[in-house]
């Protein structure tokens, strides 16, 4: 690091802002400026507006929506997400190699071709889907249990891969005298194991529910658009948009914002707490 | 590997199969079957419906304005996002931790909200339009707002990958450059870019499969107006919603399967690079 501020005061000169002008002119026009605007309109009328238009029933429903379906899929993300890196990690076993391919899948597929996936596989167009809901009452598409698989399906990455290099990097010699003294695996897992998990498992949780709550692509197509019933807060705003009600789009975008950095906020804390221990 | 089979010993036949057992149950239920589904749906009456799905004018004039939107970002961010990265590891000045903040913001914010954000800025009744307006210049439904939101969602991703590349550059070699006399100019090409450029490649694959993928935005902003701002994933959006469901499923099977590639490529390039620096290092030492 030394050398780095050395070569940094070697280097000023007027070129510096050559690179600096351009990249902070960048940056502020294509994020900050529209995040502005954004507030600045949902505000425009006051805060009782905004509250108005936030607590409307149908605005009200989706945002719920949005934060018990992405709730449940982080618990359920969190919980699998633990057993498949610690599969990964810690056993052999023949497919391994693909099995670690396939984790990585949902970074590189477009969301509305996840959506689509969803809707051949469990929808009404296909013997599976239909099975599923005639023989065993079963309904995924066009209701939540599809909003919480699509959000499952693309979020399933973010914690295995916060998981899996902990995992890897962790010392197995208090496992081993565990072993030694004759606990049994699963008391060994809960004792030494999971706590140095606790916490990458709750950061890679809560960066999943952040991406969650502002899904759209994937949704529009699983769970549809109906008021009240499947609209997620993200598929309100579009809908809004549409139907040119600018302060109720403005006001649930706001919502959605809000609830994001305050997750990211509260990922970074756990970062540094973690960085720190 | 050994240690931990020694640790679990005996019991990996019992509690060891069950948990491969339900990982195996739960990736093939969520994320294996349905991609399987979506190729026996795009071809369930054969490949001809298929093949004429992806060849049709409608489809092909979409995908040329996907790859020309998504070619620009990755131009874009190749050189913007290179020089930010580079500037929050090199540079200190005040108010850096708000920006490197900043650059993290598109991660957070629906695609929906936006696009809806640039539709305020550049939309019929914002402030700017009646500017754009007498300039004749038209952002919202046209081109120049498809590219801006797709710059936008695909900010991050060069970014966040240059920046730890860009902190392990071996300083020694630029000090022994300078010392012997190279210019900024060759120091940059002969001695930093060679660093760089395994993960310029990752970086610039991350941006393009984000760029052909992004739906919500592009939505919001463009209309998806046919012939005109109708991109690849519009196009099956729309494909859906009129149930020409085979065309939506072929579409939906060559974007898919574009995206799954070229990530795969650049994770393989990567790490044939790791390898190749880890024998070039084994050979410094012996």
């Amino acid at each position: 690091m030394n050398l780095a501020l050395e070569w940094r005061k070697e280097r000023r000169q007027p070129g510096v802002w050559l690179l600096r002008g351009p990249s902070i002119l960048f940056l502020v026009l294509i994020v900050f400026i529209p995040v502005l605007v954004i507030f600045q309109d949902g505000f425009r009328e006051g805060l009782d507006r905004f509250m108005y238009q936030i607590s409307l029933p149908i605005a009200r429903h989706a945002i719920l929506l949005t934060l018990w379906t992405s709730a449940l899929m982080t618990i359920i993300n969190a919980v699998m997400g633990l057993i498949t890196a610690y599969v990964l990690v810690r056993y052999e076993f023949p497919g391994k190699r693909l099995i670690n391919a396939i984790v990585d899948l949902p970074l590189a597929i477009p969301t509305l071709v996840t959506g689509i996936m969803l809707v051949i596989l469990y929808g009404p167009q296909q013997a599976f889907g239909v099975f599923l809901m005639e023989k065993l009452g079963l309904r995924i598409v066009f209701a939540p249990p599809g909003i919480v698989m699509a959000l499952l399906f693309i979020t399933f990455p973010f914690v295995v891969r916060t998981i899996q290099p902990i995992l890897e990097d962790l010392d197995q010699t208090q496992e081993r005298a565990a072993a030694t003294l004759g606990a049994n695996p699963w008391s060994i897992f809960r004792k030494i194991v999971l706590p140095a998990l606790i916490l990458p498992t709750l950061g890679g949780s809560l960066l999943s529910f952040s991406r969650a709550v502002g899904e759209f692509g994937a949704i529009v197509i699983v769970a549809g658009n109906i008021p009240l019933r499947t609209q997620t807060a993200a598929v309100y705003v579009f809908s809004q948009v549409e139907s040119e009600n600018r302060l109720g789009a403005s006001a649930v975008s706001i919502v959605l914002i809000l609830i994001s950095f305050a997750v990211l906020l509260i990922v970074n804390a756990i970062h540094k707490y973690w960085g720190a221990h | 590997m050994n240690q931990a089979r020694n640790v679990l010993g005996k019991r990996k036949s019992l509690s060891a199969w069950i948990l491969i057992f339900l990982m195996g149950i739960y990736l093939g239920v969520l994320i294996l079957g349905p991609i399987i589904a979506l190729a026996a749906g795009a071809f369930q009456n054969g490949l001809l419906p298929v093949v004429r799905s992806i060849t049709s004018a409608v489809f092909s004039q979409a995908l040329v304005l996907t790859i020309r939107i998504a070619i620009l970002v990755v131009v874009i961010q190749l050189l913007l996002g290179t020089m930010i990265a580079w500037m929050l590891v090199r540079h200190e000045f005040p108010g850096k931790s708000i920006l490197n903040g900043l650059i993290d913001v598109p991660f957070a914010i629906s695609p929906v909200v936006v696009g809806y954000m640039l539709l305020l800025l550049f939309g019929r009744n914002s402030l700017l339009f009646p500017l754009l307006d007498r300039m004749d210049f038209r952002v919202a439904f046209a081109m120049p707002g498809i590219f801006l939101a797709t710059l936008f969602v695909c900010f991050p991703f060069m970014i966040r990958e240059m920046v730890p590349v860009i902190e392990n550059l071996d300083l020694q070699q630029e000090y022994a450059a300078a010392t012997l006399g190279a210019s900024s100019w060759t120091r940059f090409w002969r001695v930093i870019f060679p660093q760089l450029k395994s993960g310029l490649i990752y970086g610039m694959t991350l941006t393009l499969a984000r760029a052909v993928g992004e739906f919500g935005a592009v939505l919001v902003i463009g209309g998806g107006v046919q012939g005109r701002t109708e991109t690849a994933t519009l196009f099956i959006f729309r494909s859906m919603e009129e149930r020409r469901y085979i065309e939506a499923y072929s579409a939906a099977l060559l974007l898919g399967l574009f995206s799954v590639l070229i990530v795969f490529i650049a994770d393989g390039l990567r790490r044939a690079h790791e390898k190749k620096k880890l024998i070039v290092s084994l050979d410094n030492l012996t």
